[in-house]
């Protein structure tokens, strides 16, 4: 008789979740396409085929995934710690706001040192922002996931205010921060594209993330900290320094994420900045599985997955929202199909231990 | 003779290899109150739990009244008028007495509090529970609350009530009030089952006592025409140490590690641990005898780094330990076999990663991992200590013999001057338990002080040189291990006083 | 006085989906389930109820679409955090994810791109009480806004005097008690969610059936999270979330006033005031912080 028995699932098996993950979510958006009155399989050439095969929007494709791999990396510095930040949206936020606020300011600086000044603007501004939540729950033990999220709000008011407030245009009347120094504008990195610095910015995130948890003591700590808080506790890890650490190295790197969307494709900060980077943050944290590799994978998936969803809203005239359907569903179907990562398939008679 | 309420008849139960209860046979009157009595493992928890439902027996059966019954589930049994408190009481602690009781079986849709409250309080006031039907479960001390799970089966009109070790966590006034309580239930025609390791106890309330023994029934006497002895004896099983100990006696007395007055409250202020002063003497081992639930957990949280008592400290070699910080310990030489072994490693990590994680900084001088050092550490560790895996392999994989030997490799191969074992051999074979006393000895030989505590008593005999004796968070006697009698050892885990140890 | 009149009237306007979501949570939290789905979970209903609502010509069947929808999406929520044991709030969010793409995926289907958004005919009138006072101003209301004013008293009586509400409290403060009771834990949370859905698919259809007899993508805008704000802020009692939903309202329609009048202020800091004092409430209680002893933790049985 076959059944499931917790137990680690074989390698294949791990390695073949998210293909199955990804099948599964075609499959059940395929209704809704079809219920659209287009036939699916157009709708994913265009979609997931298409973009791939031009320049333009191979390139577009890294512009869009900039921002979800910092906010995935983000994510899952936290996460992988057990730290549950809910909160990378409004990091992402203070993190464009500091680089706002100090940008224009960089008129007479080279470009050089315009840009890291820039940079330590966003990252400082995630952290303060990931701050409070982080001490909350390492010293009072308050559940991060509400103070995260609500905290996501207050800086979108805050921002909101000063939109509406000291940094309306007096003329045009447009609610917009004042332009940053071009000195202080991220460079293109590949001629007659979109494609900036930041988007190098999420490649040494990556690089860092992958450095850090599979070869720094910190980051085994880390890990170890997240998969078991009382056993790491034994074995001599600082378990809430470390928990601390990852939150707030998690805030900074949602920073960057702000600061690059104002540096590298804006140079000035709007409402609606960020149409929810830090929310899909999560799914490519989740997705990705916690790891460098399945999150850079992942956050390129979810770019083309937007690119694509735009390129066949205007081939085919299927709402770009369609993207937003794939790229949630996608986070649930993973969410349950991890569940079988816990378990092994035996084939024998039920023996039960000994108590 | 009266008629039974329930008779057991050759009620088995089996685990795998291992026979947890074998035919046991017993009947249950109305109206008396029934010891059961047995060491750690005799089968006590399995056959009670078949009682309720939870386990259903390999064999035998139960007979209710005269017809054959099946309980498959506590539901069943409690409709069937069986009773069970738990050492884990299962309220609400933000519910009133009232609403715990009821809860379940609130009678209708719209509860009408005042109806509600008169009948829990005229169940209570029948049984002789003081109990106020309106104050919440977390205003009430462990007592109160013990009452209110001796209520709530009352409410749901048990015949049969079946308290597993209920005096454990109840001070010794709460105890005689409980016996109060008892005796009030026996005379209102109920069969009580008290579960329980505690002689005088046992003894002080119960008609009849029933001994378990490595699963099976070793007798069943009328309290009256017996005493502690003879039930110590019954229980234990032997009238002398059978066993081959070492008889090497150490001459000189280093202490490597001492402990002074540690006293430690658990959080409904009950003392746990209280003023337990000790030293561990280099080359020897030190047991620590002792029934499950007072105070070893908490004396092997202090001494591995995990618990800062209330009072009290710890010294390695004269030097005091920074208490409640695990590194410290770790670093100052102090090797740790936790109570838990699966509090010891995290399963989703790898072998190498728990073989070297606990002394980290030593693999990586600048922050960075030294990959080739852990896996060479790991490699050897894995050959020394005969661990079957491979450094990369999920430690989740592993049985439980071989995550016990990447514990004890990874801390006995530091050659630490004192090692605390607690439960080393606990749920393994017989050849990782073999192999896990070696390696105690061992250190030993090697000049370590090696604490060890364990629920079984052959293996504190087989493997001390000196014992203690540890009740109710106290150290209560002190033996040279080759001088220890086992009736005497009994007798004062048990709580007795009547011994001058 | 006139200005005041008006400011509680809009104050009840304001207020009223953002009561029924935070009670909907309430129940559902009190059951040990934190529902983050419930930003999604009202745009789909206000979505669904006004699509039905507009195809078919009748309120009523688009407020039960609504109700429906609510509760589909509640019980995803349950097949999810409390069948399947899935993290709640990651479950929570893709819920929210999902629902929104889905209510704006489906309204630019149906109704294209185009500049004016369609509305209803005809959306549900107001109910004028006290006429002819100078109260009348103020319970002008739509009639779910009575309804939700009526539901607070109810729900604390179901929760505090009902055995649905005994039960329910006790599969979020100690699961196991509950199963050991009798009780199938499980279900008593289905049916925690179910209600709760229901009303958060009450709060959508209030603001595309009433409020506004229209759909937007921006309609809910935030009120799910000012809502769980709301329910940790009113202690997890409907009469505290009452006060909560009131305090919340009052700061919105103060705002959107003093806006109108064009007196210079901040006002996103009104806007941002109940979640500031809801992380302050939290900070100060700490552990003590009053959460339904099982929330966030999905039951399993021992062994099992």
């Amino acid at each position: 008789m076959l059944r499931l028995e917790r137990g680690s699932a074989p390698l294949w098996l791990r390695a073949l979740l998210p293909i199955a993950a990804v099948l599964i979510t075609f499959l059940l958006v395929s209704l809704a396409i079809w219920a659209a009155g287009a036939n699916p399989l157009d709708v994913f050439y265009e979609m997931l085929i298409k973009p791939l095969s031009k320049r333009t929007s191979r390139l577009e494709i890294l512009v869009q995934a900039t921002p979800l791999i910092l906010t995935g990396v983000a994510v899952t510095y936290a996460f992988a710690a057990g730290y549950y930040n809910i909160g990378a949206e409004g990091q992402l936020y203070a993190g464009a706001l500091m680089g706002a606020l100090v940008g224009p300011k960089l008129t007479s600086v080279p470009a050089f040192f315009a840009i890291i000044v820039m940079l330590l603007a966003g990252f400082l501004g995630g952290v303060l922002w990931a701050l409070i939540p982080a001490l909350l729950k390492v010293r009072l033990k308050v559940d991060e996931v509400v103070t995260t999220l609500l905290l996501n709000s207050v800086i979108v008011f805050f921002i909101s205010a000063l939109l509406n407030g000291v940094w309306r245009d007096p003329i045009s009347g447009w609610p917009r921060s004042p332009a940053i120094a071009e000195s202080a504008q991220f460079p293109s990195i590949i001629s007659r594209s979109r494609v900036h610095l930041g988007f190098i910015l999420a490649v040494l995130a990556l690089l860092s993330l992958w450095w850090v948890l599979k070869r720094t003591r910190f980051g085994l700590e880390l890990r170890a900290s997240g998969l078991g808080k009382e056993a790491a506790r034994f074995m001599g890890v600082p378990v809430a320094k470390t928990m601390l650490t990852a939150a707030l190295i998690s805030g900074g790197i949602a920073g960057l994420a702000g600061v690059s969307e104002v540096a590298g494709v804006h140079y000035y900060l709007i409402d609606g900045l960020s149409p929810g980077y830090g929310y899909t943050g999560i799914i490519v944290a989740t997705f990705g599985g916690l790891q460098a590799l399945g999150v850079a994978i992942a956050g390129l998936f979810l770019a083309l997955v937007d690119t694509g969803a735009l390129s066949a809203s205007r081939a085919l005239g299927i709402p770009a929202y369609l993207g937003d359907i794939v790229q949630a569903t996608l986070l649930i179907v993973t969410l349950a199909v991890l569940l079988l990562n816990r378990y092994r398939i035996v084939r024998s008679k039920p023996m039960r231990k000994a108590p | 003779m009266p008629i039974p309420f329930l008779s057991i008849k050759n009620l088995s139960k089996r685990f795998g290899s291992l026979s947890a209860n074998e035919a046991i046979s017993l009947e249950l009157y109305p109206a008396e109150v029934l010891a059961l009595l047995g060491e750690n493992g005799a089968g006590k928890t399995t056959l009670t739990k078949m009682l309720y439902g939870i386990y259903q027996p390999d064999e035998g059966e139960l007979i209710l009244a005269g017809s054959p019954v099946r309980f498959r589930s506590p539901a069943d049994a409690i409709r069937h008028g069986i009773g069970f408190v738990s050492q884990h009481f299962s309220l609400v602690p933000s519910f009133t007495v009232a609403e715990n009781v009821v809860l379940g079986r609130e009678g209708s849709a719209l509860l009408n509090k005042k109806v509600l409250n008169d009948k829990v309080r005229q169940t209570a006031e029948h049984f002789g529970l003081a109990l106020d039907p309106t104050s919440l479960i977390r205003d009430l001390s462990v007592g109160e609350q013990q009452r209110v799970e001796i209520l709530k089966s009352l409410y749901r009109n048990c015949q049969l009530l079946i308290l597993d070790e209920p005096t454990a966590v109840l001070t010794p006034q709460d105890v005689d009030k409980l016996f109060e309580t008892l005796r009030n239930l026996q005379n209102q025609g109920l069969s009580v089952i008290i579960i329980t390791h505690k002689l005088e106890e046992a003894i002080a309330i119960s008609q009849r006592v029933a001994v378990l023994r490595l699963g099976k029934l070793v007798g069943v006497e009328q309290t009256q025409n017996t005493n502690a002895k003879a039930l110590a004896k019954l229980m234990v099983g032997r009238d002398s140490v059978p066993v081959t100990r070492n008889e090497q006696h150490h001459q000189e007395k280093t202490t490597v590690l001492a402990a002074k007055g540690l006293t430690v409250k658990d959080k409904r202020g009950l003392t746990t641990l209280d003023n337990v002063t000790l030293e561990l003497h280099a080359g020897e081992v030190l047991g620590i005898a002792g029934v499950a639930g007072n105070g070893q957990t908490e004396l092997v949280d202090i001494l591995t780094g995990m618990l800062k008592p209330e009072k009290g400290q710890v010294l390695l070699a004269g030097k005091t330990l920074d208490l409640g910080n695990t590194r410290a310990f770790e670093v100052a030489g102090v090797g740790r076999i936790p109570e838990d072994r699966l509090k010891g490693v995290i399963a989703d990590l790898s072998v190498a990663e728990n073989l070297t994680l606990e002394h980290i900084p030593q693999f990586s001088k600048t922050g960075h991992l030294n990959a080739k050092a852990i896996r060479q550490e790991a490699e050897n560790l894995i050959t020394t200590f005969q661990i079957k895996a491979k450094p990369n392999d999920k430690t989740r994989t592993l049985s439980g013999g071989n995550i016990q030997k990447i514990i004890l490799a990874r801390t006995l191969s530091k050659n630490p001057s004192a090692v605390i074992a607690a439960q080393p051999t606990r749920g393994l074979d017989i050849g990782a338990t073999n192999f896990v006393h070696e390696q105690l000895l061992a250190q030993k030989e090697r000049g370590a002080g090696v604490l060890l505590l364990s629920e079984d008593l052959d293996e504190v005999l087989r493997l001390s040189d000196r014992i203690l004796v540890i009740y109710g968070g106290k150290i209560v006697g002190e033996f040279m291990a080759a001088e220890a009698e086992l009736e005497t050892l009994g007798l004062l885990m048990a709580g007795s006083k009547d011994v001058a140890a | 006085m006139d200005f005041v009149i008006a400011l509680l009237g809009a104050t009840l306007r304001i207020f009223t989906p953002i009561l029924l979501a935070a009670l909907g949570e309430t129940l559902i939290e009190r059951a040990g389930i934190l529902n983050l789905g419930i930003e999604g979970t009202m745009l789909l209903s206000a979505f669904s109820g006004f699509v039905v609502a507009q195809l078919s010509g009748s309120l009523w069947l688009g407020l039960s679409a609504a109700l429906l929808t609510g509760i589909l999406l509640c019980v995803f929520m349950g097949l999810l955090s409390v069948t399947l044991g899935l993290n709640q709030h990651v479950a929570g969010l893709g819920i929210t994810l999902l629902a929104s793409g889905l209510a704006l995926f489906s309204f630019r289907i149906l109704y294209g791109g185009s500049s004016t958004p369609p509305s209803l005919e005809r959306s549900f009138a107001q109910l004028a009480l006290f006429k002819g006072t100078a109260l009348e101003p103020i319970f002008s209301q739509y009639g779910i806004t009575y309804i939700a004013l009526l539901l607070v008293p109810i729900l604390g009586w179901l929760l505090m005097h009902t055995s649905f509400g005994l039960r329910l409290r006790s599969v979020g403060e100690n699961p196991e008690a509950a199963d050991i009771a009798g009780l199938n834990v499980y279900w008593v949370r289905y049916q925690a969610l179910i209600v709760g859905g229901a009303l958060m698919g009450l709060a959508g259809a209030y603001l595309s059936l009433a409020q506004l007899g229209a759909f937007t993508h921006g309609m809910v805008n935030g009120r799910g999270w000012v809502a769980i704000a709301i329910v940790i802020f009113g202690n997890w009692q409907p009469s505290k979330v009452f006060y909560g939903a009131l305090l919340f309202g009052f700061l919105q329609a103060l705002q959107l006033r003093l806006q109108a009048q064009g007196i210079p202020l901040p006002y996103e800091a009104l806007l941002a005031l109940p979640y500031i004092i809801t992380i302050i409430i939290l900070a100060l209680a700490g552990r003590n912080a009053s959460y339904p002893a099982a929330l966030l933790k999905a039951y399993r049985r021992e062994g099992a």
